[in-house]
C-alpha cells in the first residue's frame, strides 16, 4: 500500500531535481514523505524542484497539504517549484484547491516519462 | 413508513491509529464494489472516507486513542452511505470547521480542504457534532446505473 519511503527516487538534471512520490500519499504517510524531501532538499539545494506525481496511486487533502507546504518551503529558499504528471484523480483535487493559482502544474511528454522509469 | 431493506450493510471498527486510514478506505472500496461502481466513483468514495477518518484521528481524538466506527450501507436504489462516527472531543463550530482552508492545525501543514473534498465527491454531507462527545459524517453518493443489458 504505502510504498517503500526510504527509497524516494529521483533524477537530477542540471540544477533541477525531480522527485518521484510513490504509492500512498494520506495523513500517515504525508509526515515521512515530507522529511524524506526536505532533507533531500537542504542538502543539494536546487534551483528548482519537481515533484512528480505520476505514480501516487492516491492522495487525500494531507497530501494538498504536503504539496502547498513543500511550495512555501521552496518559495522561502529560493528554489522555483512545479508539480509534474498528476493522475486525472489528483488533478481534481489539486483544482478544487485552486492549487494552480500559485504552483505550475506541468503534464511531461512520453520521453520524460519513461525517463521517470528509470529513476533511482 | 417502514424504510426498504438495505441491500447490504457492513459495520466495523478501529482505534485511532493513522495507519488505519488506508484500512478504512480500503474496507469502503471493497464493499462498494459489490455494486459495479465506476473507478472514479471508487476513487471518489476513497477519498471521502479517507477525509473523515482523518478528521477523527487528526481532530476528534488529538493526541489520544480511541475508537472509531465506520458503518456502510448500499441500497437498492445503488446508494452508498458511510457514516464514521468518533467519541472524541467534537466540533464546537461546524459552520465554521466546514469552511474550504479551515484548520485547527495549520503547523502540521493541514490543508484544511477535507470537507471541502467530500462535499464535493460525494452526492450529500452532513456533519452532527457535540463538544465532548464526538462526531458523525455522515455522506451519501448514488452510483450510476449499469449499461442496459441487451
Amino acid at each position: 500500500m504505502n510504498a517503500d519511503l526510504e527509497s524516494l527516487k529521483s533524477i537530477t538534471s542540471g540544477k533541477s531535481l525531480t522527485i518521484y512520490l510513490e504509492g500512498d500519499i494520506d495523513h500517515h504517510s504525508a509526515r515521512q514523505i515530507r522529511s524524506r524531501i526536505d532533507t533531500r532538499v537542504y542538502i543539494q539545494r536546487p534551483d528548482e524542484l519537481v515533484l512528480d506525481l505520476s505514480r501516487v496511486c492516491f492522495m487525500d487533502s494531507s497530501g494538498l497539504g504536503l504539496i502547498l507546504g513543500r511550495y512555501a518551503k521552496a518559495v522561502e529558499l529560493g528554489i522555483a517549484f512545479k508539480v509534474a504528471n498528476p493522475t486525472p484523480e489528483i488533478r481534481r483535487i489539486l483544482d478544487l484547491a485552486g492549487t494552480e493559482r500559485l504552483i505550475k502544474i506541468e503534464t511531461a511528454n512520453p520521453a520524460a516519462q519513461r525517463a521517470g522509469r528509470y529513476a533511482r | 413508513m417502514a424504510k426498504a431493506p438495505a441491500f447490504n450493510q457492513l459495520r466495523c471498527s478501529f482505534p485511532s491509529n493513522s495507519v488505519n486510514e488506508a484500512l478504512a478506505r480500503s474496507i469502503a472500496a471493497s464493499f462498494t464494489a459489490q455494486m459495479n461502481p465506476t473507478c472514479e466513483e471508487v476513487s471518489d468514495i476513497k477519498c471521502a472516507v479517507s477525509e473523515a477518518v482523518t478528521n477523527a484521528i487528526v481532530h476528534g481524538y488529538r493526541d489520544s486513542i480511541g475508537e472509531i466506527v465506520l458503518s456502510l450501507r448500499l441500497d437498492q436504489d445503488r446508494t452508498l452511505t458511510a457514516e464514521i462516527r468518533d467519541r472524541g472531543c467534537g466540533i464546537a463550530n461546524v459552520e465554521e470547521a466546514m469552511r474550504p482552508l479551515f484548520t485547527t492545525d495549520p503547523e502540521h501543514e493541514r490543508s484544511g480542504m477535507g470537507f471541502t473534498i467530500i462535499e464535493n465527491f460525494m452526492d450529500s454531507l452532513r456533519v452532527v457534532s457535540s463538544p465532548g462527545k464526538g462526531t458523525r459524517v455522515i455522506m451519501k453518493k448514488k452510483l450510476s446505473m449499469l449499461p442496459i443489458q441487451k
